[in-house]
């Protein structure tokens, strides 16, 4: 048998039809649902009379639009058209019977943290999902991916996807982390080197001594700034920490199946040999705490740079750079650690699960956050929040100014209250700095949880080995 | 779906690289449940000042522009989310076909079952295109899906690749549901199969 990657294996294990031209069928395991991109596709199949094939495989939970104030189980907290959305995915899940954590669940948050969090996500599946930071489920060594409205309604109908197969992309980091550095440094520094196009028609696999040192929880966040770089998917070989992680979650299988999956996942590495169309080899020493400094997600560089000169590009990107500086209301050549901030945003699929918490918290605790900051955190799940509160998280939090809220997408993409104002500066612990993301006319910084507190305490862009 | 075959109409040029699907189409007008109605809104941000004035210089402000059925763009279009509100938009203003040197994965995906053709051309060609189209409403471009080419207003012609099963979906205006229910007894037999062997998915 000719050597597989990690991606053929799970694509292999998964088409239940393949056509003459390549053309599959690719059978979907979890189908995860959400608010937003969903409404339309169950109207499709109410227009024509379909109905959810696999209901015990499809998982819904709002999250983008609904409020993270404390005050949100009152209905008027939400504005109608987001709560028309809320009240159509309600309606939806219960028609056609599928599983589905409601706003007042402690369960309910983020999709993507939810999802792993129940153990719905496992090694070796398949995972889709309408929104296209579906690339973190990847961390599990899960085939895992974003898909549009459209190919939600054909997941409902089929529980397949019609596909072709991706190339192979290996991105190894090897060495170990310096102090400071994080999972969101990493995956940063590797956008920053492919370009956001650098990886799309490929399924990226992470590999390497400093993605085997991280936690799930880092994993998780590697994986989903995948689609920042264009790839379909991100995907991480399952290990010992990837078992650990799953065992014991409600829906992870038990006993007998245990056994019978754990043995499937550890077949599931790429084998040596095995055909790689694309190679990235990045040495983790050369990785610095990370900050964005325009409106694309590959415009990163060190904390220690400045502004670069639109000239030093080539090609359409001399322009882009130039509109970005505009907008962002930068220079060429100034110092990132000068640019002032007025907001912190620590939170969102990318940056909301325990450990980013932690890791705020380490460089948050005793200290205050530069008066007349705004600053909130915003954990990925009523469970993330219930730990950190046990963990004395929270109390460090709002000791040091920032705000405490509910779970959900929140200023991420801000479809919910949580916006910038027009010219307003965000250190942002998410994944996307596009113009307008964070509201209109808003600026977005992308940094790690550590980074983002880091600038919370001084009031701009800050090397948070500063204050380690 | 719309049926795509030939198309003849007036070309906007996009330079802008990496033209994400929050400028195609900003969250705002994501709190919708319909797919209609969005082309009001299509890059509303580029478009649009707050008090919902035209922004004269937009291409799509422009009086030679108003009626453009194609767009020439940058690099990396429909970069971002997977929001099929983009396409969605594109269509609904009268957009139905794309020009660019790459697509984000997802996004190209959308526009194929939206009944838009997204066209991938080497970077001179797209250049090349690009300044045909910015000659404004006289240069008109033409395409055509069976022939697999892009003509440009002074006769050039350009051969573009794309996938035999999403053409012949797109040129048919064909239910990609409908075909794959057809195929529903390799999906019952795949789904049993893969019970068995992994009774805990």
């Amino acid at each position: 048998m000719s050597p597989k990657t990690l991606y053929d294996k799970i694509w292999d294990a998964h088409v239940a039809h393949e056509a003459d031209d390549g053309t599959c069928l690719l059978y979907i395991d979890r189908h995860l649902v959400h608010e937003v991109t969903s409404p339309q596709a169950f109207e499709g199949l109410r227009m024509t009379g379909r109905t959810v094939r696999a209901p015990d495989k499809t998982i819904a939970v709002p999250d983008h639009n609904v409020p993270t104030t404390l005050d949100r189980a009152n209905a008027e907290t939400m504005t109608a058209d987001s709560r028309i959305q809320v009240d159509a995915l309600d309606t939806n899940a219960k028609e056609f019977g599928i599983h589905y954590y409601p706003v007042s669940d402690v369960r309910q948050g983020i999709v993507h943290i939810v999802g792993p969090e129940q153990g719905w996500t496992l090694p070796g599946m398949t995972v889709v999902c309408g929104d296209s930071h579906t690339a973190t489920h990847g961390a599990f060594g899960a085939l895992a991916h974003g898909i549009g409205t459209s190919e939600v309604e054909h997941v409902l109908a089929t529980q397949t996807l019609i596909q072709k197969k991706s190339k192979n992309f290996k991105v190894e980091v090897t060495g170990k982390l310096n102090p400071g550095v994080t999972a969101k440094d990493i995956t940063m520094h590797v956008i920053g080197e492919t370009g956001t196009a650098g990886g799309t028609g490929y399924v990226i696999e992470y590999c390497g001594e400093a993605i085997r040192e991280l936690s799930m929880e880092g994993r998780m966040t590697v994986c989903n700034m995948a689609i920042e770089g264009g790839a379909r998917a991100g995907l991480i070989a399952p290990d010992e920490k990837t078992y650990a992680y799953c065992k014991g979650r409600p829906q992870a299988p038990t006993g007998a199946d245990w056994d019978k999956a754990q043995a499937w996942w550890e077949t599931l590495y790429s084998d040596d040999n095995a055909h790689w169309d694309l190679e990235l080899t990045v040495d983790a020493n050369d990785i610095a705490p990370s900050v964005t400094w325009g409106t694309s997600p590959e415009d990163v560089l060190p904390i220690t740079a400045v502004v670069p000169d639109p000239a030093s590009f080539k090609g359409g990107k001399v322009d882009a750079a130039k509109r970005s500086i505009d907008y962002m209301g930068l220079t060429a050549g100034q110092k990132l650690t000068d640019i002032e901030i007025d907001t912190v945003f620590i939170g969102s699929c990318t940056n909301g699960r325990i450990e980013d918490l932690r890791a705020a918290a380490a460089i948050l605790k005793g200290k205050k956050i530069k008066d007349g900051l705004r600053a909130m955190i915003v954990p990925g799940s009523g469970l993330v929040r219930a730990q950190a509160e046990e963990e004395g998280l929270a109390d460090i939090f709002k000791d040091a100014g920032f705000e405490w809220r509910m779970a959900g997408c929140s200023m991420c993409l801000a479809m919910n209250p949580d916006q910038l104002a027009e010219g307003e500066r965000c250190a942002s612990t998410s994944n996307r700095n596009f113009e307008g993301r964070q509201g209109y006319k808003g600026r977005t910084h992308l940094v790690s949880p550590g980074m983002a507190a880091a600038a919370a305490i001084t009031g701009r862009l800050t090397d948070v080995r500063e204050l380690m | 779906m719309q049926k795509f075959d030939t198309l003849s109409g007036i070309a906007a040029p996009m330079p802008l690289v990496n033209i994400d699907t929050d400028m195609i189409i900003p969250k705002v007008f994501l709190k919708t449940i319909k797919r209609s109605g969005l082309g009001v809104n299509l890059f509303d941000e580029m478009r649009f000042d707050r008090q919902g004035n035209e922004i004269a210089d937009f291409v799509l402000n422009q009086p030679a522009y108003r009626d453009a059925s194609v767009l020439v763009a940058g690099d990396n279009f429909g970069c971002g989310s997977s929001r099929e509100h983009a396409p969605w938009a594109i269509a609904d203003f009268g957009i139905r076909c794309v020009i660019s040197t790459s697509f984000a994965d997802i996004f190209y995906s959308n526009c194929f079952k939206n009944g838009i053709l997204p066209i991938v051309l080497p970077e001179d060609q797209r250049d090349a295109l690009m300044k045909d189209a910015e000659k404004g409403a006289n240069a008109r471009i033409e395409v055509d899906l069976d022939a697999q080419t892009v003509t440009s207003s002074d006769g050039d012609v350009y051969t573009f690749d794309v996938d035999s099963f999403k053409k012949h979906c797109l040129m048919n205006g064909l239910d990609d549901i409908g075909l794959t229910m057809e195929k529903a007894a390799s999906i019952d037999t795949f789904e049993a199969q893969a019970s068995a062997d992994r009774p805990w998915v």
